[in-house]
Formats: C-alpha cells, structure tokens, sequence
C-alpha cells in the first residue's frame, strides 16, 4: 500500500489560497478577528441602555464624563495586567504597588518638597523596580508569578503603611499632582486633539495600504478601510462633542488614550510585541527561535507593575490624597477581571490591550450605574462577579468552537 | 538521483557515550546536495543521537565532522546554524497563537526601515511577501498566510516547520520523523514536499520508522544498529526485507541483493 508522488487519485486540495476577496470572506475574517472586542461593544451598549432606562441622568454628558474619569486610574493598570496576561502571567500585586508608589509619590512631593513631576516619575521608577525585581526573581527560581506577586503585594502593602507614616495620609490638596485628574480643555483643543488623532490614524491606514499594495500583497478593499476610519471618526466626534457639553476633554483621558495606543503599538507592531505573544503561545517554541524568553517575561512583568503606578498615581491625583486603603479593595480583581471580560486570555498569547479599555468599561459602566441607581454594594459586588462569569464562559465557548473548526 | 558530487556533510569516527551507554560507536555517515537520505534504526539504535551530534546540540567524544570538504568544529547549536545545518524536530515548536508569516520569521522578525526601526516596529508587508514567495514555491498550500498556526492541520504545521527551516537558507535539512501521527493525505504533502527540498538541491536528512516513507521519499537508506551504521542502501535497489533485516541484525544486508531468509 504505497503512495505514488503524483498520483492523480490524490489530486492537491483546490487552491486555498484564493484571495480572500469575496464580502463574505472579508465579513467573515472581520467577525473572527474583531468578534471578542465587538461582542464586548454589544455588552457596553445593553448595559447603557439598561441603566439609561432606569435613571436618564446615566448617559447625561456630565455623568458620561464623570465615567471615563472614574475608569481611568483602573484601565491604566489594567493595561499593564494586559501585558502580564499575555505572556500567561498574573500579577497580585497591582493593587499594593499603585497604592506604594503612589505614596512614594505623595511623600516626595509633599512632605520633602519635591518638583512633582520629579516625585511623579520617582513613584513610576518605584513601580518599575518592584516589576523588574518580582520578574527576575521570577524567572530566576521558577516559581509561579502568582505565588511570587502574592508575597510582594503583602510587602508592597507594608511599605504603603511604612512610608505614609503614623497619620496615615497624605493629602495633596495643594500639589500639582492632581492637576493629572482635574485638568479640562477647551472644547478648540478638544477639536483639535481629535482631528490630528483621527487624521494620524487615517493617513497611517491609507499608507499601509498603498505600501501592501505597491508589494504586491493582498490588502483589504479601501471601501472596508474608509469605512473604519468613518466609524473611528464618528465615533471621536460624538465623543468629544459630548465630553465639551460638560467640562471639556479631561487631561486623564488624553493620558489614558496614550496608553492604551503606545501599548497597541508596542504588542502588535513590534518585534518585542510579537515575542511578548510567542512566549504566552508556547514559551518552548519561541526559546528554540531563540528568543530570550526570561528577558521578555521580566520585560512584561516591569512593564505590568510600572503601569499599576502610573495607576495608582492617578487614582491619587483624583482623590487628591493617598491613604492606607489606597491600591485595596477590589482594585485588584476590578483590573484583571476588565481584560479577562474583554477577551483577554488568562492562559497566555491571546488578548489586546484594547480589552483593558473596554473591560474598565463595562466594569466601570456597572459600578457608576448602579451607584445612580442607589444599590447595595452586595448587589453590585454579586452583579459585577455575574458579570465576570458570563464573559470568561462566553469566551470559553467561543474558543472550543474556534478550535473545533480549526483543526482538521 | 544519488545527489551530486563530494558529500557536503561527512562525519568520520563519530562516538558518544552517555555513561556507560555507548549511543554513538564510530559512525563514518556521508549526505549530497540535491538527495534524500533517510536514517532508520531501531529505538535506541542512535538515530536521534546522531543528528543531535550533527544539529550541534550533543558534544560528541571522538571523530570528525566535514562541511564541504572541510573539517569543521560543530560545538553547539549556533555552529551548525552558521554552516547551513537546519533541523526540524518532531514537536515543530511552532507558536499556535501566531499566524503562518508571524511563525515563519519567529526570532528572525523583518524591521522596518525608516523611524519606525528605532522601537523595532515590524515589517510585516514584507514578511508576508517573502512567507508568500517561500511558500509557492515549496507549493505548500495553506489557506492563508495569516491563518493561525492553530487552525492548521498537521501536515500543514509540518510543512509550514519546514518551510520556516528554509528562511536562515539552509544546505542540508534535518527532519525528525516528518510524517509521524499524520493521515495519509497530509502525509503525502509532506513527502512531496521533501521532494521538492531535493529538487531545491539540499541535502535532505530524514528520521522515520515508516518504511513504506522511507522508500517513497529517499535516495538512499542509511541503517543504525546498536550505535553502528549497520550499512547503507540505495533504495531503488533494495527491499523492505533486506532493510528490515539491517535494522534487526540478521545476517544479510549490504551486497546480499534479494537474498531472504526467514525469521522464524
């Protein structure tokens, strides 16, 4: 029973690499590629329009605005757990270190007079050392990240109470600091950051384009790409229009967009990014393409625990002060449970760091709503945790079907 | 079609023992440009053990290695990268949440020219031209180069493992056992596939315990017994008896054409 090279009864399967031209196709690659953030936009907009239906002040431009700067402190850190997923990580200690070096912050700025951009930058260096040490230890003696975060985040905790002293607080009620949460601009510059935004994202799309087109490669039809930066345009405008009713553009906004955009860059776009997904798809195949995989795995851990200060910070900033209590509650579980509900995978090389976005989102959707509507926190906490279970089984199906389809 | 030529990768002597084990005793083994050779051997016989002596990743304790003629020291994994040495072994180490193009240039990313090369941005438009030009011409046939590795069937992660060998521009590919755990279709591809390696002018190296493989794919059969090169064949010209025989150590082999006797 020998096979015979050539044997016409064994005929090569048609051409399966057509180009992928048809509608159908590109609708269907549109839907598998941007099914979990669109599923997610679908569950943002049940919940507004639930809670609209219950208390119309929720989608008032006041309240909308109030949103996003409540979600701001939390999709920050989140970005940086995004980084921590991905690679199949988990960091515990996120909410002891945004709380730390957002003291550290406090304490340089107000009790020893530091410039505040100077205790700022030191705050988010204390973070990134915290990531960086936790990574190496890590990586050095194999334990689980969990295991190792889990015993930072009781000494992160400790340093908080050590460094804000025996009062227990520190106000910055007189610091720069909180310029970070309380800064508006006028509705021209809110114009203006959103045409050059918008303007940046078209004219980089249209150029990927004619580049993949010069090469020779196939590249979507320019009807799809107009059309999403229609909707990223329209979108923008509804946004700015409706934040300018209000206070204006908020600083924190600008801040937290930046983020989340610097960091879609660095995991999708760059040779660190493709690694960072190597290593949470399978660590041993990315060591044998000779990646350094401690290096990228202490890279995302500093990256997660700097983010969680630049979290903390401004959480602080919003508060206007840091107290014992400052990085607890369900700070933590809110900013890795934002992700994992966007379809960020807790086992590693599966996620984006938009998740971190549209997870604050929704979880800060519920808590803000339910604050309007005067619930009880046990509702809320029983909700939000229903919530988080809906999405992960969500997900979870999804990724069986995904895998029943796939493989032959 | 015996190759061409002086062998391009000679071994003489080679020997390794692990403790009191002796995997590797003596092997003289000799590859060509532009031939398939397959390596069969019993479990143990130290089939793997050579081509990781080969592949750089075992030290060996005695004997020499020939690159081209020339005596070379392979000492690690890097030193027979850099002579042209690409192996693929049998768990393919591919990234299952990467797509085909993102799997190919693993380690090896294409960075755009211009100020996105200072943060390291990727190249991606050429990546993927290269993955599509690469793939064409190995005729493998995947449903898209942005197919996730996932998604893909065995045979398709093989030839895609393979075709990834291919990028560093290789003279000699070792494959460890390609066809194992694959259906007869997929199977068949990846044969093809070799054989299109051959048609490349490589010189092809290939573990398998399937004989039927064997003798579909390879030029000539190199035969392993108890750490000893047990003989070598051509395999137009031998039966599946006589390597059968070489592999378990009967009394007939090299020169002995056609003549069988039964194993009780």
């Amino acid at each position: 029973m020998k096979l015979r090279i050539g044997d016409p009864d064994y005929a090569a399967p048609e051409d399966a690499r057509a180009e992928p031209t048809s509608p159908m196709d590109i609708l269907r690659r549109f839907l598998q590629g941007d099914l979990a953030s669109l599923r997610v936009i679908v569950v943002i907009a049940l919940i507004w329009i639930i809670f609209q239906s219950q208390n119309e002040r929720f989608l008032s431009a006041t309240n909308l605005t109030n949103l996003f700067l409540q979600i701001t402190a939390v999709g920050l850190i989140s970005v940086g757990v995004t980084m921590a997923l991905l690679i199949g990580e988990i960091d515990l200690s996120i909410g002891a270190v945004s709380g730390f070096a957002a003291a550290v912050m406090a304490v340089l700025n107000v009790k020893h007079g530091w410039n505040p951009w100077v205790a700022v930058a030191a705050g988010v260096g204390v973070g990134a050392t915290i990531g960086f040490v936790q990574g190496s230890l890590f990586t050095r003696f194999s334990i689980p990240s969990f295991v190792i975060t889990l015993a930072g985040s009781l000494v992160w905790q400790g340093a908080l109470l050590k460094v804000l002293g025996s009062t227990g607080t520190v106000n910055l009620t007189h610091s720069e600091v909180i310029r970070l949460a309380d800064t508006f601009y006028s509705p021209t510059v809110g114009w203006i950051v959103m045409g050059v935004g918008v303007g940046l994202y078209a004219l980089i799309t249209l150029y990927g384009h004619r580049r993949r087109l010069a090469a020779g490669v196939t590249s979507e039809p320019i009807g799809l790409l107009v059309a999403r930066v229609a909707i990223v345009a329209a979108v923008a405008i509804v946004a700015i229009a409706i934040l300018n009713s209000d206070r204006g553009l908020p600083l924190a906004l600008i801040i937290l967009f930046a983020f989340v955009i610097g960091f879609q860059f660095l995991t999708t776009r760059t040779v660190f990014g493709r690694h960072l997904f190597a290593v949470g798809g399978s660590a041993e195949a990315a060591r044998r393409a000779g990646i350094s995989v401690r290096g990228i795995r202490v890279a995302a851990l500093t990256l997660c625990s700097s983010m969680a200060a630049v979290g903390g910070i401004l959480a602080a900033a919003r508060l206007e002060s840091v107290n014992q209590s400052s990085g607890g509650s369900n700070l933590l579980l809110e900013a890795i449970a934002g992700p994992v509900i966007a379809g960020t995978s807790l086992f590693g090389g599966r996620g984006s760091i938009w998740s971190a976005l549209l997870g604050a989102t929704v979880i800060g959707s519920i808590s803000n709503g339910m604050y309007l509507l005067a619930l009880e926190s046990s509702v809320k906490y029983m909700i939000t945790g229903g919530v988080l279970l809906a999405a992960v089984v969500v997900d979870a199906v999804a990724r069986s079907r995904r895998q029943a389809e796939g493989r032959v | 079609m015996n190759g061409n030529g002086a062998p391009i990768l000679s071994t003489k002597g080679i020997t390794k023992s692990f403790g009191p084990v002796q995997a590797l005793d003596g092997v003289d083994f000799e590859v060509s440009r532009g031939e398939v050779l397959a390596l069969v051997g019993d479990n143990g016989a130290g089939k793997s053990t050579l081509i990781k002596a080969i592949a750089g990743i075992y030290s060996i304790d005695d004997g020499e290695f020939f690159f081209e003629g020339k005596p070379v020291d392979i000492s690690g994994p890097n030193d027979a990268t850099k002579l042209g040495i690409a192996t693929v072994y049998q768990d393919l180490a591919l990234c299952d949440n990467l797509d085909v193009v993102a799997n190919l240039f693993l380690g090896q990313e294409e960075i755009a020219s211009g100020p996105g090369g200072l943060v390291r941005t990727l190249d991606e438009t050429d990546m993927e031209q290269r993955s599509h030009e690469l793939l064409e011409h190995l005729s493998v046939t995947i449903p898209s180069v942005r197919s996730e590795v996932g998604t893909l069937s065995g045979g398709q992660r093989q030839q895609v493992a393979v075709a990834r060998s291919l990028l560093g521009d290789p003279k000699v590919v070792i494959l460890d056992e390609p066809t194992a755990a694959l259906g007869v279709v997929q199977t068949k591809q990846v044969l093809e596939l070799i054989h299109r390696l051959r048609d490349r002018n490589l010189a092809v190296i290939v573990i398998s315990h399937n004989l039927a493989n064997v003798f579909e794919v390879a030029d000539r059969i190199f035969v392993m017994r108890l750490g000893r090169k047990a003989g070598v064949f051509d395999a137009t010209h031998t039966t599946e008896e006589q390597i059968v025989g070489a592999i378990t150590g009967a009394e007939f082999g090299e020169g002995e054409n056609g003549e069988m006797r039964r194993q009780p």
